[in-house]
């Protein structure tokens, strides 16, 4: 009893102490999933030239986070998959389009369910992930299927689209739509495969400093930063268009 | 020590604990929308996200009755090598993160996963996306709490009547049957409901292994996180109905729970 007493007591003046050593500043990041990598990348330059602040993110669907935000979860920044997110959050502050993404089917390496193009997504005897609709990947995928003239038979419909990659990945599924980006983020487990009606359900990611923000010197740093030559041609490394 | 005195150093404590766990409970049925629940309630998703939930808990149930029962059984009665070790063991399912054990079932009985393959190429079964799916997940979450619950039953019982049972020239499992069993009852019978709550309220491995699709493999809680993502109301509505059944199946338990 009396050792974990003391344990905690080491926990809690440790956090305390560690805190008070480096007076840092946080900017926290709220972006969809889809950004997971180009912004881990873009944070850790964006840390690099700005000493003192750190650059916190949580990754999660466009949709959850818009909700977090209005539940009044401390944000400094919200950077989202889909315009219809942004306008969700009643506090962003003129929201711009910073990039763009456009779907990609994802196949398990050695494509072992032959998919050749969304025409394949209506075959029930195939395994197909899809978004949720909640989710804009999930409503990229249904103006792709419109556009294609394809009623989908998905067998699961995910609830962001790294949770559809994940299942392309470990063979559970012979095809998901995922954003081209996602594919080429997953490397050689994953191969992509293009389709003509991609065009038709091209993602605007808008990106904004919150009204309410914690932090708005820093956050507003964050977004200029994502904005400049050095954040855009992370974006275009990682497979994302310009506006 | 006599009840009006209770040192405050101990009240305080214990009342904010209760607050704790009480409030969240209350914010969920302040902000309810009591006035469009019966509306909500009957629209199409959530009828059948509930009809699949309270299917599935139950099929899943019955699974673990047939296995854990008598791994119950064999943990309280069986001479064997090692059975702390395998008790240990019956129970991790009991403390690990259920996304972890979705990610374990995906692994072993998915499409690639080594017994997923046999089942697929011998008799073209594939569990995850499927309703036999949810029912997996959930029974391999779920049967720690009644293997714990009767096992525990089972050591409280007396041996000595089925060592009598026994003398007067009964097989074993006619002891089982009707000796043991009965004995053992109400601890079956409480490990039974707390399985099927449990059951009923799985999100992680569910949503990992069987993924969600609606009328196969989105269930309540599924439900709950999805309405969250673009209708919280719809989400309250169907937190409030967990939460009553949740309420119902410790009430059914009074005896053991409720009861002074």
């Amino acid at each position: 009893m009396r050792a974990l007493l003391l344990a905690v007591l080491l926990v809690l003046t440790g956090c305390s102490s560690s805190q008070g050593q480096e007076p840092t500043r946080t900017v926290t990041v709220f972006a969809a999933a889809s950004l997971t990598e180009v912004f881990t990348a873009i944070g850790k330059d964006f840390e690099a030239a700005n000493p003192g602040v750190k650059v916190a993110f949580n990754f999660a669907g466009s949709s959850a986070l818009a909700q977090q935000i209005n539940q009044g979860a401390p944000a400094d920044v919200f950077a989202s998959a889909a315009p219809a997110n942004m306008q969700q959050v009643t506090d962003a502050l003129s929201p711009v389009t910073f990039t763009r993404n456009q779907l990609e089917i994802a196949v398990p390496k050695g494509n072992p369910g032959k998919i050749t193009g969304l025409a394949d997504f209506g075959d029930a005897s195939r395994k197909i992930a899809l978004c949720a609709e909640q989710v804009p990947c999930g409503a990229a995928a249904k103006k792709a299927l419109a556009a294609a003239g394809v009623t989908g038979a998905p067998d699961t419909l995910e609830q962001d689209v790294k949770a559809a990659l994940t299942k392309v990945r470990l063979g559970e599924v012979d095809a998901a739509l995922v954003y081209r980006t996602d594919v080429k983020a997953a490397g050689a487990e994953v191969e992509g495969i293009d389709f003509p009606e991609a065009t038709a359900a091209v993602n605007d990611y808008p990106i904004a400093v919150l009204g309410k923000a914690p932090n708005s010197a820093d956050a507003k740093a964050f977004v200029d930063f994502v904005l400049s030559d050095r954040g855009k041609t992370a974006l275009t490394n990682a497979g994302f268009t310009a506006p | 020590m006599s009840r009006g005195r209770l040192p405050a150093v101990l009240v305080v404590p214990a009342l904010v604990g209760l607050a704790f766990l009480v409030l969240p409970l209350v914010g969920l049925l302040v902000r309810t929308p009591w006035a469009e629940l019966p509306t909500r309630l009957f629209s199409a998703g959530v009828g059948e996200a509930l009809r699949l939930s309270l299917v599935c808990a139950s099929l899943a149930t019955v699974v673990c009755v047939v296995l854990g029962v008598p791994l119950a059984w064999v943990l309280a009665r069986g001479e064997l090598p090692g059975r702390r070790w395998i008790r240990a063991l019956v129970t991790v399912p009991l403390v690990l993160p259920p996304v972890v054990g979705g990610v374990a079932l995906l692994l072993v009985l998915g499409r690639r996963g080594p017994i997923g393959e046999l089942l697929d190429s011998w008799f073209g079964v594939s569990l995850p996306f499927t309703t036999a799916g949810v029912v997996v997940a959930e029974a391999f979450v779920a049967m720690p709490f009644l293997v714990i619950s009767v096992e525990g039953a089972l050591r409280a019982a007396d041996p000595r009547i089925e060592e009598a049972a026994a003398t007067l020239g009964a097989s074993r499992w006619l002891t089982f049957r009707r000796v043991t069993l009965p004995s053992v009852m109400p601890g079956v019978v409480a490990g039974t409901v707390l399985c099927w709550a449990r059951a009923l309220g799985e999100f992680g491995a569910t949503i990992t292994f069987a993924g969600n699709f609606p009328g196969e493999t989105t269930t309540m809680p599924l439900a709950v996180y999805l309405a969250l993502e673009t209708d919280p109301q719809a989400a309250i509505v169907l937190s409030v109905v967990l939460l009553a059944v949740s309420v119902a199946v410790l009430a059914s338990l009074r005896d053991r729970w409720v009861g002074g």
